[in-house]
């Protein structure tokens, strides 16, 4: 909502500058998105009245205009075809400043001398377009500065209305909230009834009462259709970014700047029959103004004569029926629509109107006839016509009635915490234009009809509130008691989890939560992602069921950008379908790329591999205090390595993945080096166990290793489980210390050498004791896994 | 005899001082003084003399052998300190040559901002709570008071599913998840993704907000103003004015836009804050009764507020970032800024 400040003066003008009104309005919850001059700075430019217009002796399209100043005459070269003696218009003077820095100078046009020039709109920055010079409406003496005569020097405070205050969608809503907040009464035009001068009406009938509840219309014939809008009214509506069309047009859209309802002209030479206004019936097709059409359905209301639909009620009129240079018989149109059969109906067409606009957010009910006759009295002055009577139909629906809303003091000074003056209380709700009451408990106020934010308690202590002013309500500490505050050890907490994956070199990624669909199938085929009704575009249109994409897309931009070494992890929501179900399972994911540390004097340069991997996997489930718990398994991913993919198991049960990049993948992603991911589930891995003492052996341990042959196929995980199991509990600890194959091996076997480190805890072990445990060991990897002992 | 002494004597005090390492050292140390040594050599042919010369020839032999092995130590001790300062000479390393290992990365920043807002909000009894993503109606807007037909609704841009499931648009819905659960009184902090089907300059596809949530009885917007102000001190870590202008959300009443003054130039006016000297941070309000009403809380023993902020927005206020864009490009040279 665009406010010119003059105007709004002229309802209520509290004694405070623009800046200070502007403040009060944001303070107040009307937001002032900014405050813009009504014309761009230009001087020197006065009334002048043309006294002779006269061919120009050398060309054709100019007149060489004799202009009086009032101070003198000047004669002055003008190219505009409307010029014409006996005209007021606006002259530059020689000297004169023009919007843009344009300077007037004497010139010489066609060797004709020409001391200044006749503007028109767009020079002056009044309009985007001119056709000619602007001929000033009659009432000022020549010689007089053009500012001063059209009352330039005025603001545009630009107003951001939250969906709540569609009461403020018109000058009347403003200057209400401008006077209350200055405690001023607020002086509003009286609207004088137009007698009738004819009969001529239009029958209106409302089939949808409920969605429209008042009908308010009037004919108006004889229209002077050559007639035009003056001066001033076409500034104020430029001034609120209307565009001035013609005097039918612009009056009804005066009056609804003015006080928030809007209305509508239809020709009535192009109606049939009489108005119905009803649900629109499947298939019907109504063509807007703006020469779009649509068609509707029972959702939509419409206004309708004999020959079907006409207009979208409350949304826009159509161009078949709508006003034109031509009319000259007028059937003005100011009606009620229920906002709830009005919110959204636009936005479905591709629509934003005006009129939309404000019946989504309710235009006062009650109100209607006063805006039809505010126009007929507007349109008469300028155009003329004979009214015929101002009728409204209503429906069983129409109410202009509320009910008192109680206010408690007790509850006004607890939800604020702040206790206001009662008389203040008072004062506040009766300039908002609520019928006061005051009650035992507080007050009882009946808001008015265009209030329709305010229905409870909640909504008067707001309104309260804002006019007291936010800023005048203190800031107090809480005095109650903070609660002791949990702190599990039962889970590793993800900050744990982020700082184990910084400390050891990741940099955190955040991608978006939808990836681009081809990217998805191409790493998860037949994989169905939950894909977006509405995508922003094609490329983020499928949601993740992995974080592993969007890792690989950070990770391409940045090979792209000629890094050679990456390390990313990133937290957050996968969304997988399994079964028509949808699960959103937290994640944590990694990758790293490229070389194991950055380019280093003192460390040779090495790519990195599974076991870095590996080893960045284990470090994250080592924070939960049982590592042992989990397990890695070969196993199959569509994103990963056949060879170099593992499965991370804890009891049993999947909880992550791990593994080279496939080489397919790397490839179509044109990626020089081989990325190695992991993902893991955040519920499924962090439990994190609680720690407990367990003695500690007090004797010295032994060290005893096992050389071994084995088969290829034999896993690591399966010698060192073999290996405990049959152990005696002397064995602390079993670890792989060595494996390697060369030629000098049977193929198909490998060497592997086993660590055992032995221990009791209640002597020192003799040989014979660490020998019989060696001894049981390679027994059981003997008989269990045919290996072969080296010695 | 004595004339031998003194000769071996001699002979020994130039071995010593002839003796180039602690090696050398030890074989004079052998030569003189060892079980075949020819100091002990001479103790021995003491037998040879008449008994009346022995003990003060054996005194003569001793006080050589005392001094000749003091002269050795002092030697020894020499010798050990070249060693040394040879040794930490040839042990010099160039200390400005960059370590071995593997340096640290870093969070996003967003997720920083994300754990700075917590740990704040943390230390003044409010528990971290997350929610889900993929939402639905009644959780996003009915119970939050904000029906289908609600201009509000248009405000949000909603991306759907066609099971008529959506993305969440703010993270309020965990505070009605939360309150649905009935656990009273309540203090609780929801950070997390949310999404709007919006993409610009100033506005990507998804971002970040954190929700507050207090209910308890006697909750006032003079405590939500007090928490507040003292949040926003804390977070840019100076003395900053705050002010509150009504707004309007309609999950809260009454409601209030928060204005801290600009962190770039105190309030002066600059380009950041258009000019105005205020910067836009949160939103904020009294829990509106109806959204009580929705989760089975009563509002005449129970009030509350509730405040949500952009951490985008707060990132970029804190670190100076001037591109919304960077946050999710994840470029390196950008991340490792943070």
């Amino acid at each position: 909502m665009r406010v010119s400040e003059a105007w709004l003066r002229e309802w209520v003008d509290p004694p405070v500058a623009t800046e200070e009104l502007a403040s009060q309005l944001t303070m107040a919850g009307l937001e002032v998105g900014g405050v813009a001059p009504a014309a761009p700075p230009f001087e020197g430019v006065v009334l002048g009245r043309v006294t002779a217009a006269d061919q120009h002796p050398n060309a054709d399209k100019l007149r060489v205009c004799t202009v009086s100043l009032g101070d003198g005459e000047e004669q002055i070269v003008c190219g505009a075809s409307n010029v014409a003696a006996g005209q007021l218009v606006a002259v530059a003077r020689v000297g004169a400043k023009l919007p843009g820095g344009l300077k007037i100078r004497k010139a010489k046009l066609r060797g004709v001398e020409s001391r200044g020039m006749i503007c028109s709109g767009k020079e002056l920055g009044l309009s985007e377009e001119s056709e000619g010079i602007l001929v000033l409406p009659e009432g000022g003496e020549p010689g007089v500065d053009v500012r001063d005569y059209l009352a330039l020097d005025d603001q545009v405070i630009e107003v951001e209305l939250t969906p709540n205050r569609g009461d403020c969608l018109g000058m009347a809503g403003i200057a209400r909230e401008v006077g209350v907040i200055n405690r001023l009464d607020v002086c509003r035009p009286v609207v004088e009834p137009q007698p009738a001068q004819n009969s001529a009406r239009v029958a209106v009938s409302l089939e949808d009462g409920e969605g429209c509840p008042v009908y308010a219309g009037r004919v108006i014939r004889g229209i002077d259709n050559t007639a035009t809008t003056p001066l001033w009214m076409q500034e104020r509506l430029r001034r609120a970014g209307i565009r001035p069309i013609s005097p039918i047009v612009d009056v009804t859209q005066y009056v609804m700047l003015e006080s928030g309802q809007p209305m509508h002209g239809f020709d009535l030479n192009l109606l049939r029959g009489g108005i119905v206004v009803r649900r629109g019936r499947p298939g019907e097709k109504v063509t807007l103004l703006d020469g779009r059409e649509v068609v509707v359905d029972d959702q939509v209301l419409v206004i309708a004569d004999d020959s079907g639909a006409r207009a979208l009620a409350g949304i826009m009129g159509g161009a078949d029926s709508g006003v034109s240079n031509e009319t000259v018989d007028v059937f003005f149109e100011a009606a009620f629509f229920d906002p709830l059969v009005i919110a959204g109906r636009a936005r479905r067409f591709g629509l934003h109107t005006d009129a939309s606009f404000r019946f989504e957010r309710g235009v006062a009910p009650g109100n209607q006839l006063t805006a039809i006759e505010r126009a007929t009295g507007l349109l008469l002055d300028i155009a003329g016509g004979e009214p015929g009577p101002a009728e409204q139909v209503t429906s069983e629906a129409f109410s202009t009635r509320r009910e008192p809303v109680n206010l408690r003091r007790r509850q006004l000074h607890r939800v604020l915490g702040v206790e206001i003056d009662d008389d203040q209380v008072t004062e506040i709700l009766t300039r908002l234009e609520m019928k006061v009451r005051n009650t035992d408990r507080g007050w009882a106020a009946t808001p008015p009809a265009f209030r329709f934010d305010i229905e409870i308690e909640a909504d008067l202590v707001e309104e309260v509130a804002r006019i007291y002013g936010y800023n005048l309500i203190p800031e107090i500490d809480s005095t109650e008691q903070l609660p002791v505050m949990p702190d599990t050890e039962s889970r590793v907490p993800m900050t744990a989890v982020e700082s184990l994956l910084v400390s050891r070199g990741f940099r955190e990624a955040v991608t978006y939560s939808f990836i681009d669909p081809a990217l998805h199938e191409m790493l998860f085929p037949g994989v169905e992602g939950l894909a977006l009704s509405n995508p922003i575009s094609s490329e983020l249109s499928c949601m993740r069921t992995s974080l592993l994409p969007g890792l690989l897309h950070a990770l391409k931009q940045n090979v792209s950008r000629q890094r050679d070494r990456v390390r990313l992890f990133e937290s957050g929501l996968r969304y997988v379908l399994q079964d028509n179900d949808l699960k959103q399972e937290k994640c944590v994911a990694g990758l790293i790329y490229g070389d194991i540390a950055p380019e280093q004097w003192a460390q040779r340069a090495r790519e990195v591999d599974f076991f870095d991997l590996k080893g960045e996997v284990e470090a994250l489930l080592a924070l939960t205090g049982e590592p042992e718990r989990f397990r890695f398994e070969p196993a199959a991913h569509p994103v990963l390595h056949p060879g170099q993919a593992a499965a991370i198991l804890r009891d049993g049960e999947t909880v992550g993945w791990a593994g080279a990049l496939h080489p397919a993948h790397q490839r179509v992603l044109d990626l020089p080096k081989t990325p190695f991911l992991f993902e893991i589930l955040v519920q499924g891995v962090f439990r994190a166990k609680m720690p407990g003492y367990g003695e500690i052996s007090r004797f010295p341990s032994v060290r005893r290793d096992i050389s071994l042959f084995v088969e290829e196929s034999i896993s690591a995980a399966t010698l060192l489980e073999c290996a405990r199991q049959h152990a005696p509990k002397v064995l602390r600890q079993v670890f792989v210390f060595d494996v390697y194959r060369d030629s000098g091996i049977d193929s198909g076997l490998k060497s592997v050498a086993l660590g055992l480190i032995l221990q009791d805890y209640c002597s020192t072990l003799t040989d014979g004791e660490a020998d019989a445990t060696v001894d049981a060991v390679k027994a059981a990897l003997i008989e269990d896994l045919k290996v072969k002992i080296r010695d | 005899m004595v004339s031998d002494l003194s000769t071996l004597v001699g002979q020994a005090e130039q071995a010593i001082a002839g003796a180039a390492s602690l090696a050398d050292l030890d074989q004079v140390r052998v030569r003189f003084l060892g079980k075949k040594g020819e100091l002990t050599g001479l103790l021995k042919q003491l037998g040879k003399l008449p008994a009346e010369e022995r003990p003060k020839a054996g005194g003569a032999i001793n006080e050589a052998k005392q001094r000749v092995a003091a002269q050795i130590d002092a030697r020894r001790s020499e010798l050990e300190a070249a060693e040394l300062a040879a040794k930490l000479e040839s042990d010099r390393v160039d200390v400005t040559l960059p370590g071995r290992g593997v340096p640290p990365g870093g969070l996003h920043p967003v997720t920083r901002t994300m754990r700075r807002i917590e740990r704040i909000f943390r230390h003044i009894g409010f528990e971290v709570q997350e929610g889900p993503e993929v939402e639905d109606e009644f959780h996003n807007f009915e119970a939050l008071n904000i029906p289908s037909h609600h201009p509000a609704r248009a405000m949000h841009d909603t991306f759907y599913f066609p099971s008529g499931m959506l993305l969440r648009t703010h993270t309020s819905p965990v505070q009605i998840r939360a309150m649905r659960e009935g656990r009273l009184p309540l203090r609780l902090i929801a950070p997390g993704r949310v999404y709007r089907c919006d993409s610009d300059l100033t506005h990507t596809p998804m971002f970040h907000q954190v929700e507050g949530l207090l209910v308890d009885e006697n909750v006032s917007f003079a405590n939500l103003k007090a928490i507040l102000h003292g949040f926003a001190q804390q977070f840019f870590e100076r003395d900053l004015r705050m002010r509150l202008r009504p707004s309007y959300f309609p999950f809260t009443e009454p409601s209030a836009e928060v204005d801290i003054e600009c962190v770039i130039c105190s309030g002066d006016g600059c380009r950041v804050c258009s000019q105005t000297g205020w910067l836009e941070i949160l939103g904020c309000g009294m829990v509106h009764p109806k959204v009580f009403g929705h989760v089975g809380i009563d509002a005449e023993q129970y009030t509350g507020y509730a405040f949500g902020m952009g951490v985008e927005r707060l990132a970029m206020l804190r670190y100076q970032v001037n591109d919304l864009r960077l946050f999710f490009e994840n470029d390196l040279a950008f991340l490792e800024q943070f």
